[in-house]
């Protein structure tokens, strides 16, 4: 049997594959499912500092192989994160991930002051929500904005922290290289891509908010080449998301240089979709006689 | 509670309404649903249909080709696979539904109430609202004595709209699953009467489960999810 172990930002992962933020809540719904202790991390819910109710009208648009969301962060805020559902999901024995956006510096400053005191193991900060109007993705286009906002969360935040890069933003490697200078000790990539859609009969965007974010298999080949970029110029861990859909999915990823990988829109199809990555992977590796994924990282 | 399940029939009987047989086994309540989608990739999202009835080993659901995934799984023939999640979603409370109830569905909403009106019996008094074309009316013949029929154009029974013919105060509860300019009417109309009122609500959803957040509703006691919260809410909460 191959060896999934991965160690990353000073952790030790089951295996390389996490669930991705937004895709399995707290992971209270999908435990009914299967045993989440299976999983490399489960990333939760984004988090906002205070509770936040979502974004109104349509949140949900399918595309071919693809869905546009506009959930715009509906979340029961960093507090109720951490006392309501951070215990139960502690019980689970796989690595937790809180996933914090913000609004503004001091919002992101807030969140990670709370977060620090908590048993999470892993920040995944998010400055690449393209769904609120000041959901943070004002923070990931530029590279200069990115390095000020994570070397500024650096050196408050006591717990390893992964930054969550957006597509949208200018340019990958710079926006890479910026956020490993500023201290990150990973990076996840990609957020959903800014994407929109019209409702051709009442000539109206589909959508309250106008744009939206695209995921699922569509977005995988542009996601691919940016976790590549990425993972080409920096030192630091690359979590490498974006459409992922099967192990075969997970292995480009992880070829492209990802040391980890997460699985996002394929949850919505199938829950129990990460269990067969995971059980492929394993299956792939013994059949291309592989016994450590660091003989394939990066390999591309 | 995900299977890939064999159809066992998928037959039209009305332009564009089709009923679907699929194994299964296992229990379900009224107004639950499931998330169904075809094995092949020609649509990405599984789609939520309410059960309609319910038999030995298989399920039947009732519904429109109108998207394009039901549309595709309207093409799916017997001995074809299709994955199904389920059942799925809270359903209608038995306890709460005692004495006599109205039973009301306007269109392809009165799939999840078949189910429901055999589980309750005689009690049920049924109102089904059609555009024109109607459909499973002799269905629900079989549980209830009292089923009365409406159409927009007076094709097929009463004329006009099927909230004309409630009688709200002569019931102790009304069920209601269609268009929701209907279902917003009768949970007014019960309100004004001080009748307690359940309501099947659709929406959009991508995980059937409660964990995407995308079929949402603003409720009186703040947010919920039709999926895992809902798909039946009491009007008590949404009005």
């Amino acid at each position: 049997m191959a060896d999934l172990k991965t160690k990353a930002m000073g952790i030790e992962f089951k295996n390389p594959v996490l669930a991705a933020s937004g895709t399995v809540g707290f992971g209270e719904e999908v435990s009914e499912i299967f045993d989440l202790s299976v999983l490399g991390g489960i990333c939760s819910k984004g988090l906002t500092l205070s509770e936040r109710n979502g974004n109104t009208g349509i949140r949900l648009w399918e595309t071919p192989m693809g869905l546009i969301n506009s959930i715009g962060l509906q979340n029961p805020g960093v507090d109720n994160y951490i006392n309501c559902e951070l215990p139960r999901m502690k019980s689970y024995d796989t690595v937790i991930i809180a996933n914090l956006g913000g609004h503004c510096e001091e919002d992101y400053f807030e969140g990670i002051y709370k977060l620090n005191e908590s048993d999470v193991d892993l920040i995944e900060l998010n400055i690449s929500c393209p769904n609120i109007k000041t959901g943070g993705m004002a923070f990931g286009i530029k590279a200069s904005s990115s390095y000020d906002i994570v070397s500024k969360i650096k050196k408050i935040c006591r717990k390893p922290l992964m930054v969550k890069l957006s597509p949208n933003a200018e340019n990958i490697p710079e926006m890479a290289i910026a956020c490993e200078e500023a201290g990150a000790d990973g990076l996840s990539l990609i957020n959903t891509i800014q994407a929109m859609a019209i409702d051709i009969k009442n000539r109206k965007a589909v959508f309250d908010n106008i744009y939206a974010g695209l995921s699922g298999p569509c977005v995988k080949p542009i996601a691919l080449r940016m976790v590549h970029q990425a993972a080409s110029v920096v030192k630091i861990p690359v979590c490498g998301l974006g459409g992922i859909m099967s192990a075969e999915d997970a292995i480009e990823f992880i070829m492209a240089g990802a040391t980890l990988v997460q699985v996002g829109t394929a949850n919505f199809i199938n829950p129990t979709v990460m269990v067969d990555i995971i059980n492929c992977i394993s299956e792939f590796m013994d059949r291309e006689e592989i016994k450590s994924l660091e003989e394939i990282r990066g390999i591309v | 509670m995900i299977t890939i399940s064999r159809i066992l029939e998928n037959k039209e009987i009305e332009k564009n309404i089709f009923i679907l047989y699929v194994e299964f086994t296992g229990s379900i309540r009224p107004g639950q649903f499931f998330m169904l989608k075809t094995p092949d990739n020609s649509f990405l999202l599984p789609r939520p249909l309410s059960v309609n009835k319910v038999a030995d080993n298989q399920v039947r659901f009732l519904y429109r080709a109108e998207g394009k995934g039901t549309i595709k799984i309207s093409t799916m023939k017997k001995g074809d696979e299709l994955q199904l999640l389920g059942p799925l979603g809270n359903g209608f409370n038995l306890d709460m539904l005692r004495g006599k109830i109205a039973v009301v569905g306007g269109g392809i909403g009165i799939a999840p109430l078949l189910y429901l009106t055999e589980c309750l019996g005689k009690q049920a008094e049924v109102y089904l609202g059609f555009k024109d074309c109607v459909y499973t009316v002799d269905e629900f013949k079989k549980y209830s004595d009292r089923v009365l029929t409406v159409t927009e154009d007076g094709s097929s029974g009463e004329k006009g709209y099927v909230t004309d013919y409630i009688d709200y105060a002569s019931y102790d509860a009304v069920v209601a699953c269609g268009p929701e300019i209907m279902m917003n009417k009768i949970m007014k109309s019960c309100k004004e009467s001080n009748i307690r009122c359940y309501v099947s609500l659709e929406r959009r959803m991508a995980c059937g489960i409660g964990v995407c957040l995308g079929c949402t509703v603003m409720t009186n006691y703040g947010n919920r999810r039709v999926c895992k919260d809902g798909p039946v809410f009491s009007g008590e909460e949404l009005i």
